[in-house]
């Protein structure tokens, strides 16, 4: 345990920049184009109203807050929830593309620089080496987007919320009546079934990554594409009966495409679903059990056991595969 | 003596080639052997095969272990250094130490940070901003503080100025090296292990055509300078290689008697260079 430990943490320090620094910097653009979005608002606002006393309008809002009851603010306060989970959304996205390719480099870059044959010089066994990168990749990269994601939506209400004020509309209500915390859970509860639903990828990367001799983006790439190719082309001449679509959606873009965030939702059940289009019950499309409904879905199933036995081939690769 | 390593008919075939054929070849306990062969003779291939990094037909023993299947075990008992700058680049010294320190179970920390103290490594630097030579000290360090049975060493000083190259092996038999180790190394930079090595293994077409111990190498080849005069009734005696120096013929010898040769001129030990390169002979021709 002490062991696997070491190891996930080895590859945070080579991927740092990746894991942390990513998510960190696109929070951070994210809320200067925010910032500057707002200040525009303020500029544009006073040129067109010399005489009012301000840029941006909050002002009908402000009338609604004082007298809202409380199942309004209720929805108002769930839209901010929205905007958090929006925002993580947002960073998680960019995590999934740095989950994606460091995949495709964590077999095969230590082969390429040779410094594989220093790690195989330490009593590390392939299996915790490579269940070492799955973790990294399925549990901690998305949790560290998660904290940074809720962080950057945090502090973007608190910017809206110092605009709002110095227009003399109170929206620290709001906040308070928003649920950053319950939203941090809901994201955080979340990730076992993203890394259920991304195993097939991650797999497929993995075995990838571990068994071509160079390239692997390019194999990983070509493989499932030119399957997908081929069986259209199939499909075309009507020979078969398969239907294309069916193995472009469920192999190749399961191959490929896990790693988007709520990939699952095609997969949940309806009876869980939604029932209006206000921002409460879009709220409740985080909930738990809408999404973990998912896991009544073979598809599912057939994937992460799909995934797991491309971990298994990546593990035997990088037992056998050395740095020729 | 407790062997460390036996190998019979050791083989190994990769596509087109056959880089082992049936080498077979034992390694004593606290021994420090050279395996030395020209480019391309199954050297690092034999290496591999040691260390359980690849496959092969034949028996290996290892510390008692099969190296395909208990590798993980095997590790910890067998350290080795892969040539230079395998480190890799992002590793930071102080992460290098820590990382090593938690997972292998017979590192000594307190070793490495003297070791260390004696280089001028900085804890915070990172493996690519030191040069080759600081990169090879900081492996050292680490290898060195790993109470560990055997260590293999395949071209460890290639790219490596004198002065590091002597502090390497010194290091080794200074700090490291005692009768419950080994060490397995190969290297083309023969004479400077000459003096080191206890014996000598040399390697060729995937074969192992010399396998002695130093001492007895010194009574087996002779090395004799022999006037022109001479030259005839030396070249009787089969010598296994003969070069031109200044007039004279210097003829190695394999096995001939000592008295017999002493009549033809002066006699001396074969330097490891010059028996390999006769041993040799022929090999990219």
């Amino acid at each position: 345990m002490k062991t696997f430990y070491w190891l996930v943490k080895r590859e945070f320090w080579e991927t740092k920049g990746g894991f942390f620094w990513a998510p960190v910097v696109t929070g951070i653009v994210f809320l200067v184009l925010n910032g500057m979005g707002l200040v525009l608002g303020e500029v544009f606002g006073r040129r067109e109203n010399p005489h009012w006393w301000g840029g941006l309008r909050f002002g009908g809002d402000a009338q609604l807050q004082a007298h809202m009851r409380p199942e309004d603010l209720q929805q108002v306060a769930a839209g901010v929830d929205i905007m958090f989970y929006a925002v993580a959304g947002v960073i998680l996205c960019v995590t999934a593309i740095v989950i994606f390719f460091y995949c495709l480099g964590a077999l095969y870059d230590d082969r390429r620089d040779r410094s594989i044959l220093f790690w195989k010089s330490l009593p590390l066994s392939d299996t915790s080496t490579v269940l070492s990168k799955v973790a990294s990749a399925l549990l901690l990269a998305p949790a560290i987007a998660v904290v940074v994601g809720v962080i950057v939506a945090l502090v973007l209400g608190i910017l809206i919320a110092i605009v709002a004020a110095i227009h003399g509309v109170g929206v620290w209500s709001l906040l308070m009546a928003s649920h950053p915390i319950r939203v941090v859970v809901n994201m955080i509860l979340l990730i076992p079934l993203y890394a259920i639903w991304a195993l097939p990828t991650v797999g497929w990367l993995l075995l990838c990554s571990a068994w071509a001799r160079g390239k692997p983006f390019l194999w990983a790439i070509a493989l499932p594409v030119g399957a997908g190719v081929i069986v259209s082309w199939f499909g075309l001449m009507g020979i078969a009966g398969l239907s294309s679509n069916w193995f472009w959606k469920n192999v190749v873009g399961r191959l490929l495409g896990s790693l988007m965030p709520g990939g699952w939702i095609g997969n949940t059940s309806s009876l869980a679903g939604l029932d209006d289009d206000n921002p409460a019950s879009l709220v409740k499309g985080m909930d738990l059990a809408f999404h973990y409904s998912a896991l009544a879905s073979p598809a599912l199933w057939i994937g992460a056991l799909a995934g797991a036995a491309m971990i298994a081939g990546a593990i035997w690769f990088r037992r056998w595969r050395d740095d020729t | 003596m407790t062997a460390v390593v036996t190998a019979t008919g050791l083989t190994k075939r990769y596509k087109s080639s056959l880089a082992l054929d049936g080498a077979s070849f034992q390694i004593g306990a606290g021994r420090i052997v050279g395996l030395i062969g020209p480019n391309g003779a199954g050297k690092t291939t034999a290496l591999k095969a040691i260390l359980g990094l690849t496959t092969f037909d034949g028996q290996l023993s290892v510390l008692g272990l099969d190296p395909r299947k208990d590798r993980g075990k095997l590790m910890e008992q067998v350290c080795f250094i892969a040539d230079v700058a395998v480190l890799p680049r992002w590793l930071k010294v102080r992460d290098a130490v820590d990382f090593v320190a938690n997972t292998h179970p017979r590192f000594d920390r307190a070793k490495c940070d003297a070791f260390l103290a004696r280089t001028k490594l900085q804890p915070g630097q990172k493996v690519k901003q030191l040069s080759k030579g600081m990169i090879v000290q900081l492996h050292l360090a680490l290898v060195m503080s790993i109470d560990a049975k055997l260590l293999v060493l395949d071209e460890p000083t290639l790219g490596l100025d004198i002065l590091y190259r002597k502090q390497f092996y010194q290091s080794l038999l200074e700090d490291y090296f005692d009768e419950e180790k080994t060490i397995l190394v190969t290297t083309h930079q023969v004479e400077e292990i000459e003096h080191i090595l206890t014996d000598l293994m040399f390697i060729r077409d995937g074969k192992i055509v010399l396998d002695t111990d130093m001492d007895s190498l010194g009574e087996r080849f002779s090395e004799v300078l022999v006037g022109s005069e001479l030259a005839a009734a030396a070249r009787e005696l089969k010598p296994l290689d003969e070069r031109q120096v200044f007039g004279k013929s210097i003829f190695l010898f394999d096995n001939v008697s000592r008295p017999q040769l002493e009549r033809l001129g002066e006699v001396r030990r074969p330097s490891i260079g010059d028996l390999f390169v006769a041993t040799m002979k022929g090999t990219y021709a």
